[in-house]
């Protein structure tokens, strides 16, 4: 079985026609599908939260058979992921992606039953310690991306489920839960 | 004496024969005899030696040398006397001795030449001099045969052989008429001539302006008759209609059989013109078509179509009428367009999907599951031109057949593999098909 990384590539990722982007209706759509399911899946396990469209994204390459996804290609997927709510565009030029494997609205959601886990329910936590922390160790938290943690937080600040506090710098950044 | 036999030619004060009313020289000769060599009986034939001989169209003319000392004068033999020419025998002798031609004057009884005589004499013409004589046999037959002399009326002093004729100085003969003397009646003949064809000519034109000015109001009443069928035809009928769409069919025949093509081609039968190239062009398109596997590009068929009709080429639009046209008769070739643009004759019979399955077991094998195809390779196994094969190729691919791959390697085509693999399970290979299928042939040891 072919591997990037650690992540277990399926089979079709070796057929030429998957790295160019079919003109027939119903067949793109199914091309498209497989390429948001493989983007998604090798996102959420190797924990990738950003795309940029220019850099080198390992899965966009395929050297055994010398295939690689075009600019166009790589934005057509990008931009089903978009349409999905499973991806968001950075900027203007869609040069950066940010990659939703977890919706905001489940990252949330995630992070309650985060401080329910750790008893943390009119606790106080930086941000470090939520992205880094012990407790976060080998939960899906672990490594979140600063903007998609910052977005989440807000949505449950919102909600009155707890609150964002600004330390002396960043690394105090803290938040109070009452859940 | 010879002054009875032969009558004597008038000549003028530069030695020119004098010619009678319509007589045309037609023949020059110099240095030559006229004789008889007939076995000497009591006909006094002169003996002419060294002269020029003129054939004309009514007389055969002898005009001595002036240098000649022998024979003087100017003696005419009449061709109305001739009752026979005898043909020119080439023999070993002949061919050393001077060309003789030889033939039989009539004489009245008393050794007069003329033309109703009981007696007989073979004279002899002996050409000593650089003529043709076979040039000159030929004409003498002509004009003897012509017998142009009887196409004059009496004329004055043309029949008259005794030294006592009218003056024949100055142009104006006896009745006032201008004759016809020599270089100057040639030049006057001509001048009639023109002048009469001049005045007929103007006559003709007179009914060509005529003519014209009717034409003029052709052009206009066909004009009006377009526009009628145009403006009718645009404006869609309904079944109130259908009488005056008969009328106009009628008025389309008529304008057709005046040879005037209709203007409302498309709805129409279409005119006889491209009625007739279609049908051409369909029995035309037979051979290419099978030497090329069942299908031609358009472009390649005109090239074809014209060089075939060396003339009277045709455009590309007469082309395409011609090909629409198809749809209208019963012919067992079609027009197609392709998704790309590109425009095919093929065969009424020819089945796409017979072309499908040639191409399925094609992308099937081993090497295409690990390569793909290629235009070429499609056209080689297809038997068609690449470009016909690449056409194939997207058809398949629109049919959700194959898939394409585009890479520095090239345009290539694959099964399409995307309709086996399971959504939900990324990894799962079904035991049989076509992807199991696709998986062994990419991993089997190369």
């Amino acid at each position: 079985m072919q591997k990037l990384g650690e992540f277990k590539l399926p089979h079709f990722f070796n057929y030429p026609p998957y790295f160019t982007l079919q003109p027939v209706r119903d067949t793109r759509e199914k091309q498209v599908q497989l390429w948001k399911d493989l983007i998604l899946d090798y996102c959420r396990t190797q924990k990738v939260f950003v795309i940029g469209l220019e850099e080198e994204f390992p899965l966009f390459s395929n050297p055994i058979i010398g295939r690689s996804l075009t600019h166009e290609a790589r934005e057509a997927f990008l931009s089903a992921l978009v349409a999905d709510g499973r991806a968001e565009w950075m900027d203007k030029g869609h040069r950066k992606c940010l990659i939703l494997w977890h919706r905001i609205q489940e990252w949330a959601e995630i992070l309650v039953q985060f401080a329910r886990d750790n008893g943390l329910e009119d606790g106080v936590v930086t941000m470090e310690e939520i992205r880094f922390g012990t407790e976060s160790q080998g939960t899906e938290l672990q490594g979140i991306d600063q903007t998609i943690l910052n977005r989440a937080l807000k949505i449950l600040e919102q909600k009155g489920k707890l609150v964002v506090f600004k330390g002396t710098s960043t690394d105090d950044e803290g938040v109070k839960f009452s859940l | 004496m010879s002054g009875n036999f032969l009558p004597p030619v008038q000549l003028t004060a530069s030695g020119r024969p004098v010619l009678q009313r319509n007589e045309v020289e037609c023949f020059y000769l110099s240095s030559v005899d006229l004789i008889s060599e007939d076995e000497p009986t009591n006909i006094p034939f002169p003996n002419l030696k060294s002269g020029l001989l003129i054939l004309t169209s009514h007389r055969l003319l002898w005009i001595s040398d002036s240098s000649s000392s022998e024979s003087t004068g100017a003696f005419a033999v009449p061709l109305a006397a001739i009752s026979h020419i005898f043909s020119h025998k080439k023999s070993i002798k002949s061919m050393f001795a001077s060309p003789r031609i030889r033939f039989q004057l009539s004489l009245t009884p008393d050794g007069r030449v003329s033309g109703h005589g009981l007696r007989s004499v073979v004279a002899t013409i002996v050409l000593r001099g650089k003529g043709d004589c076979d040039a000159f046999l030929a004409k003498f037959w002509e004009n003897w045969r012509t017998r142009a002399w009887e196409d004059d009326g009496p004329a004055p002093g043309s029949s008259s052989n005794s030294g006592s004729a009218p003056a024949s100085s100055g142009i104006y003969s006896s009745d006032g008429t201008v004759r016809m003397v020599g270089v100057a009646g040639i030049l006057r003949k001509e001048q009639e001539m023109w002048e009469s064809t001049d005045k007929s000519l103007q006559d003709a034109f007179q009914d060509l302006n005529a003519l014209m000015s009717k034409a003029k109001e052709m052009v206009m009443l066909a004009e009006k008759m377009r526009q009628k069928l145009l403006s009718g035809s645009t404006s869609q009928t309904n079944a109130s209609n259908d009488e005056e769409m008969g009328t106009k069919e009628e008025m389309q025949d008529w304008l057709l059989s005046v040879g005037i093509i209709s203007p409302v081609t498309k709805e129409s039968a279409g005119a006889m013109y491209h009625q007739q190239l279609s049908r051409q062009l369909a029995d035309f398109v037979k051979v290419p078509l099978e030497r090329a596997g069942g299908m031609v590009n358009l472009i390649d068929i005109y090239c074809l179509f014209n060089r075939a009709r060396g003339t009277e080429l045709i455009s590309p639009d007469d082309l395409l009428q011609a090909c629409f046209l198809w749809e209208k008769f019963d012919v067992p070739v079609v027009l197609r367009k392709f998704d790309s643009g590109v425009m095919v004759i093929q065969n009424k019979s020819h089945s796409d999907e017979e072309v499908f399955t040639k191409i399925k077991v094609l992308v099937m094998k081993p090497d295409a599951l690990r390569a793909g195809i290629s235009a070429s390779d499609a056209a080689r196994t297809l038997g068609v031109a690449p470009a016909m094969a690449k056409e194939h190729l997207l058809s398949a691919e629109s049919k959700g057949l194959l898939c394409r791959d585009i890479s520095p390697d090239g345009f290539r085509f694959y099964i399409n593999l995307f309709t086996e693999i399971d959504r939900d399970d990324l990894h799962l290979v079904k035991d049989h098909g076509i992807y199991a299928t696709w998986v062994r042939a990419n991993h089997a040891p190369q």
